[in-house]
């Protein structure tokens, strides 16, 4: 068994602590180590954006990261996006949209559209297609999708 | 169009029920179960397409550290000559434990050989390569015409193909030919002033749900066995888990958690019954994953398939007479949707002569699954293309022959049922009035096409139970899972009865033991069927309810009327109570009322899409690019319309991605070299125009509030209409999916 290694981190502002093996991403340390499932596996090799995450400000596939990357850095998940009585804008738009049918890829979804939204207020409809091509949805076709982002885009830069 | 009835809670919005859950990453999706003590399971693939296993040894495997247990096909119970009835017709059983575990034979890469139980999934994973398989290596065959000639490798050496009652007596690849007639098909082609016949091969696609197949099991000490997974029918999972294991349906319970898209590939069990023999074999519960690979690999696509269409007109434009040949590859076992293809081929069109002959035929690629109205796009990209090239011939609109010919109820479709009242007319007319049809269209190198589809739509077993709460919500229990919002359009249905909001309904879907049965999620049925169940069961909340307005007013109860959530009196008494207020006095009146609603409906009625898409051709690069594309359906009544809309753009862009990108794309060996999400190039957002739905109602008379099945059919129409598009940009029929831009630059020349 490899031993494990000792990782100091922040996840919603929190300081979390945990042990990880030196192997095991930070998208399987969310999930097996920390409980925090929203983060989903499509692929585990970044191709499908499901397990997206904000590291230190940046969006990245948490599949793609270690967890013992993660040591003094800050990282945001899909749990700590809502306040305890209300939904981010970006979720609220999912829901009045109705941009999701099975929900898996959502998570990712909205973490991707945080990160645009944080950098770029007022994207383009093209903005937004480019920006979120890396993340997959089976389902929905996109539109939905896109439209939720334009919306919450709206809403967050109004 | 037929007149709208009006309806409080159908045909509006609301926010679905599980919502929030989906959006804040807190919903449970089956790879999200964790449970204490749990083992984690990894399977063993075959290297090979097809091969004979001469030994396995797992004895290196079972001594590594952390390994608790290794299974093989050798502790599945003897299959030998069984015959299992799982509802969708009988099933070899052999055949069924055998994809889940290889005995004697693999017969595609990815054929699931051995399972470890372990620690941690790392350690199964390199528990696996420790296991020793030997291997008698045997040549692939990989297309569906070669796998039926007379010298092709064999799969099965005791497989005969049945043809229409008839068994023949040497073995074969070809598992069945099956076919339809109608008419007199040579007097209809004598008749015809024009034929047109082409061939058209279709790649191997897959369903392509983000979420991979999961499965948690765990045996009790007293032989119950629970399986927490992700699936489109827990009862299904249950009836085939029992059928593998030889176990009783009584001693499982199966707890669908939410699933992240199925499209019909979560119907077929893989790794639940081996998630079920780690779990006896170690007394633990063991959860097992599979990978992106894995699920490419060792999971059902549907078919690739070769398909030829001869269609026959008088220059008004009159279809006198079609025959398809369709020979669909079933994979490593028998089973492809040659039927519903035959069945759906020329089903927007009344043709009085035709011939439709099928083919069902086994090849070393992994055992095919339903996919989206299974066999329908296959068939459909021939026959629309060739409908598309009678019209161009005869100088007709498209759309217009589509109108002289469109099928209508009373007519009869080739393979016997005669329509009810269907809306392909009613899509073809709303597509020709779209602003998209008469907008200009004029650029090089761009170009315009449309298509029609069919999917007949599926009833089966539902069942619903309502708890009726005191503060006048209802807790409304089903068994179906929910995969695209359907706990809302079920809802929905069971609020319109009783005359509250949508939102005074808690659904919830439960596992096998707490509600009645209920197939599958699929055959756009849920909305539909389970629909139907849910009506059923609120109509029951609603008879006891006046029995109980009866008992507080002290008269007959005849004598109680319910009309928009209201009870009243109506034999003179000035009596009133809100469904809300009388919820809250159940107690006083006799307890609780739980209400139940079971069906098994006849009347899905069938599903019809209209498409058009201009597409711009690049001439250097051969891609092809989605300018503007609108889908029209008969959606009966849209109860949800937003996830009716959905439905229909998520169909059509699948369709668009297996017209233009997507294909399983095989070495000689018969190894997939594009198993993966990149290579394997689903369409991205960027590749991607918005959808415009466009719900047309053409009320089904089979359901209560008109509903028709709404999931499948959008897939149908988009290989052929893109396909017409394209040679209304550059002159060029295509004939083979995908049409991608290597297979452009072919047709082209360029290459």
């Amino acid at each position: 068994m490899a031993r494990k290694s000792h990782v100091q981190t922040t996840i919603n502002g929190e300081t979390v602590e945990f042990l990880c093996e030196s192997r095991q991403s930070l998208l399987e340390v969310l999930r097996d180590e920390l409980y925090l499932t929203g983060a989903k596996e499509g692929c585990n090799n970044g191709n499908c954006g499901a397990c997206s995450v904000i590291l230190d400000g940046r969006l990245v596939n948490s599949c793609l990261v270690l967890g013992v990357e993660t040591e003094g850095k800050s990282v945001e998940t899909i749990e700590g996006l809502a306040e305890p009585d209300k939904l981010h804008p970006i979720q609220d738009a999912f829901l009045e949209n109705a941009a999701l049918q099975c929900g898996i890829c959502t998570p990712g979804f909205i973490m991707s559209a945080k990160a645009l939204l944080d950098s770029n207020p007022n994207p383009t409809e093209h903005e937004i297609r480019y920006w979120l091509a890396g993340n997959l949805c089976r389902c929905t076709g996109y539109d939905k999708i896109v439209k939720a982002v334009m919306d919450a885009a709206k809403e967050t830069s109004a | 169009m037929t007149e709208k009835k009006e309806y409080k809670v159908i045909g509006t919005r609301p926010i679905r029920h599980d919502g929030v859950d989906k959006v804040t990453g807190r919903a449970l999706y089956g790879a999200d179960f964790q449970m204490t003590g749990l083992l984690h399971g990894r399977v063993l693939r075959s290297p090979h397409a097809h091969a004979r296993i001469v030994s396995i040894d797992t004895s290196r495997a079972e001594a590594y550290p952390g390994v608790k247990g290794v299974a093989t096909a050798q502790d599945l119970p003897d299959a030998e000559d069984r015959i299992a009835d799982l509802g969708e017709g009988a099933v070899n059983l052999k055949y069924l434990c055998d994809n889940i575990l290889a005995s004697d034979k693999v017969l595609y890469k990815g054929h699931a050989v051995a399972a470890v139980a372990a620690t941690s999934p790392h350690i199964a994973e390199e528990a696996c390569t420790l296991i020793d398989v030997e291997y008698e290596v045997l040549p692939p065959v990989l297309e569906v015409r070669q796998a039926m000639e007379a010298d092709a490798p064999l799969l099965h050496e005791t497989l005969k193909t049945t043809s229409m009652g008839e068994t023949a007596d040497e073995p074969s690849n070809v598992a069945s030919h099956i076919q339809h007639q109608l008419g007199d098909p040579e007097k209809g082609f004598a008749e015809a002033d024009i034929v047109v016949e082409r061939d058209f091969v279709t790649g191997t696609v897959h369903q392509g749900y983000i979420e991979p197949h999961n499965a948690t099991a765990h045996f009790n000490q007293d032989g119950q066995l629970t399986i927490w997974c992700s699936t489109q029918g827990a009862f299904t999972v249950r009836e085939q888990v029992a059928e593998i294991l030889q176990y009783p349906i009584s001693k499982i319970k199966v707890v669908p958690m939410e699933i992240g898209g199925g499209f019909g590939g979560k119907i077929s069990v893989y790794i639940k019954p081996v998630a079920a023999l780690l779990a006896k074999k170690t007394g633990k519960p063991v959860k097992v994953l599979m990978n992106r690979a894995d699920v490419f690999e060792g999971t059902g696509p549907t078919p690739a398939s070769y398909v030829r269409v001869k269609m026959g007109a008088t220059k008004e434009g009159k279809i006198t007479a079609a025959e398809a040949y369709l020979a669909f590859e079933a994979g490593a076992y028998p089973g492809a949707p040659v039927g519903p293809g035959a069945m759906c081929i020329f089903a927007p069109y009344n043709i009085e002569n035709v011939i439709i002959d099928g083919y069902d035929v086994v090849v070393n690629k992994p055992k095919t699954a339903p996919y989206r109205a299974p066999g329908a796009p296959n068939a459909a990209f021939g026959s629309e293309s060739v409908v598309d090239e009678i019209a161009e011939k005869l100088g007709i609109d498209p759309l217009e022959i589509r109108l002289r010919n469109g099928a209508k109820e009373g007519d009869r479709r080739a393979d016997g049922p005669v329509h009810p009242r269907i809306g392909c007319i009613e899509t073809v007319e709303t597509a020709k009035a779209h602003p998209h049809y008469t907008a200009p269209n004029g650029q090089k190198h761009h170009g315009r096409g449309v298509a029609s589809g069919y999917w007949f739509n599926i009833g089966l077993e539902s069942s619903v139970t309502i708890n009726v709460n005191s503060d006048g919500t209802i807790n409304l229990i089903e068994g179906s899972t929910d995969i695209g919002g359907t706990r809302s359009s079920i809802a929905m249905q069971a609020a319109e009865v009783l005359g509250i909001p949508a939102e005074s309904v808690n659904p919830s879907v439960v596992d096998t033991n707490s509600v009645g049965y209920t197939a599958v999620t699929g055959g756009s049925r849920t909305t539909y069927a389970t629909g139907y169940a849910a009506y059923e069961a609120a109509q029951d909340v609603k008879r006891k309810m006046i029995a109980r307005a009866a008992k507080l007013w002290e008269v007959d109860e005849d004598n109680v009327q319910f009309a928009d959530g209201e009870f009243s009196c109506i034999n003179g008494k000035e009596e009133q109570i809100s469904f809300r207020d009388l919820c809250g006095r159940l107690g006083q009146t006799g307890g609780p009322v739980v209400g139940s609603g079971t069906v098994n409906p006849g009347g899905a009625g069938g599903a019809y899409a209209t498409h058009i898409v201009d597409v711009a051709v690049d001439e250097e690069t051969g891609k092809v690019e989605i300018l503007r594309y609108t889908a029209v359906q008969d959606a009966g009544r849209a109860i949800h319309p937003s996830y009716v809309e959905g439905q229909i753009q998520g169909g059509a862009v699948q369709g668009i991605g297996w017209a233009l990108n997507e294909e399983y794309i095989y070495n000689d060996e018969g190894t997939m070299t594009n198993a993966s999400f990149l290579d394997y190039r689903m369409p991205t957002c960027l590749d991607l125009p918005m959808i415009d739905a466009v719900i047309v109602e053409v009320p089904n008379p089979g359901h209560p509030y008109g509903v028709r099945g709404v999931g499948e059919v959008p897939i149908v129409p988009p290989m052929a209409a893109i396909a017409n598009a394209i040679y209304d940009a550059i002159g060029i029929r295509m004939t083979e999916l995908p049409m991608s831009p290597d297979r452009l630059l072919k047709a082209m020349g360029k290459i």
